[in-house]
């Protein structure tokens, strides 16, 4: 399988006020097409950095970073993002929401293939139904579903996901693993996930990837081995139980403290 | 709808109610306080004037507005986009707002001499782009982040998202700076109207009055303007709930 994304000796610094602010220090990584990585990391770590330079929108001070084989230098047509933020447009209903990136992609797409697009992928996350209403009137897990649904609409090659799932409470974050996980089977996507959830990166990812404290490189990656077709029980195997020890080691380790002894 | 119309208009009869008590309970005589009750005849006696004059400062003050509201939009995208801009802008802005308008009405009668509409206009134009500037400016200049990165991260222009998400989330900011706006260019236009010699309007009838001591006419006048504040005010309420309906949560 080819690297769709490959992050090449990426390092990067921000100007303060109060001088340079070094956040990524010669960082590498690669994911595979259709792959999907999940990374994890101390807060402020540069990984939200990271989502920025995959998208195109900023350029790295040294390193490369490609997709497709290509150099990435601008924003590109092929990207969706979603973030902590579900950032729907209140003056816009959930269908129309979910449409915005086709008017910019596909200018050309009948407003009948448009809805139609759109009205399937709300079928697929579980909104059927609401599709005329205002994001004020869904609950913060509905707007979190239309979100992603926005994100992927027009077929990214690449799903970018900042923290998608943070500000949700346990029970819908985990029943929106699982859309993210049917969302998959259906819609093939290259996926990079950040999250500070360790059960959330192994329920989701293919690879998981420990950044270190800032300025960050990628301090460890776990190959995630379980079945594509998990099931929230797959949490409570042994096999689950031991690879969250290890990350959880290897967050103790980024954070500058020792691991605890099991 | 009968709540709707029912209670201002229940309000603006107590309030009417009131004013004709006090004048009542007080006996000030008509030279010192004209009591509604007056009022209907001063309006039978000059209504043609009321009609000619009402029209000029309806049509001056909605010019001005019109204005403000472009140059107000304007200087707020400039403001809104560049920290240069808004840096240099925003004191002289704020300066400017901070002169009495009223000293600028012989300044501005003096340049553009005998000009009576076109001063009028501007003078309404002048006081009233302010809060426009200001609010479209922040309401740009405070958006998040994210709302632009979905669709640069697409490659779209900075005027496409400009239209598709800057322009509509400002819009209730907007039309709540227009509110203010409305009632401030009608004392603009009023201003010229008043202090300018054989000056037109509602503002030069209600000088009239002042000159021949007619009370009621002058009481006339004010009732007028507000009566054509009111009006401006829910015209622009209900532009507000056309184009930025969206805003507004149900209560509760």
């Amino acid at each position: 399988m080819t690297n769709l994304i490959e992050i090449k000796g990426v390092t990067h610094a921000y100007t303060t006020a109060s001088g340079p602010l070094p956040v990524l220090d010669n960082l590498t990584m690669a994911v595979p097409e259709g792959e999907f990585a999940a990374v994890v990391g101390p807060s402020g770590c540069g990984k939200s950095t990271l989502t920025r330079l995959v998208a195109g929108l900023m350029k790295p001070d040294q390193g490369e970073v490609w997709l497709h084989g290509e150099r990435v230098k601008s924003p590109r047509k092929t990207v969706g993002m979603a973030f902590q933020n579900p950032v729907l447009l209140e003056w816009r209903t959930i269908l129309q929401n979910v449409i915005l990136p086709l008017e910019i992609v596909a200018p050309k797409m009948s407003k009948a293939d448009r809805e139609a697009r759109a009205m399937e992928l709300l079928d697929l996350v579980g909104l059927t139904g609401f599709d005329g209403k205002r994001p004020s009137e869904l609950s913060g897990g509905m707007r979190q579903r239309a979100s992603l649904c926005r994100s992927i609409v027009h077929k990214p090659d690449v799903l970018i996901m900042d923290e998608p799932f943070g500000a949700l409470d346990a029970f819908t974050r985990e029943d929106l693993w699982q859309t993210m996980r049917d969302l998959r089977a259906k819609e093939p996507f290259t996926c990079v996930l950040i999250t500070h959830d360790l059960r959330e990166s192994v329920f989701l990812g293919d690879q998981v990837i420990v950044m270190s404290g800032r300025p960050a490189h990628a301090q460890f990656i776990l190959d995630v081995d379980l079945p594509a077709d998990r099931t929230l029980d797959i949490l409570y195997t042994p096999e689950a139980a031991a690879m969250l020890h290890t990350l959880r080691d290897q967050i103790q380790i980024a954070q500058g403290r020792n691991p605890e002894v099991h | 709808m009968l709540r709707q119309i029912g209670v201002p208009l229940a309000a603006i009869l107590i309030f009417l109610a009131l004013w004709e008590f006090i004048v009542w309970v007080n006996g000030w005589p008509n030279y010192k306080m004209a009591s509604p009750s007056d009022l209907p005849a001063a309006y039978a006696k000059y209504w043609n004037l009321f009609l000619v004059m009402g029209w000029q400062t309806l049509w001056r003050t909605v010019a001005g507005l019109l204005i403000a509201v472009l140059v107000g939009t304007l200087l707020g995208m400039i403001m809104g986009f560049s920290r240069i801009a808004r840096d240099g802008l925003y004191p002289l802005l704020v300066g400017f707002n901070a002169v009495p308008k009223a000293t600028l009405v012989p300044v501005i009668s003096l340049i553009f001499i005998g000009q009576h509409d076109f001063n009028t206009v501007l003078m309404a134009f002048l006081i009233s782009f302010f809060p426009i500037a200001v609010s479209v400016g922040i309401g740009l200049s405070t958006l998040e982040p994210e709302y632009r990165d979905i669709l640069r991260a697409l490659g779209a222009s900075n005027f496409t998202i400009f239209r598709k998400i800057a322009l509509p989330k400002t819009l209730p900011e907007f039309f709540g700076a227009l509110k203010v706006s409305v009632t401030l260019a009608f004392i603009g236009t009023n201003l010229v109207e008043i202090i300018s010699p054989h000056g037109r309007g509602l503002g030069a009838l209600f000088q009239s009055g002042a000159t021949n001591g007619d009370y009621p006419l002058m009481f006339a006048v004010l009732i007028a303007l507000a009566l054509l504040g009111i009006v401006l005010y829910y015209g622009v309420v209900w532009l507000e709930k056309t184009f930025a309906g969206w805003a507004e949560r149900p209560a509760g």
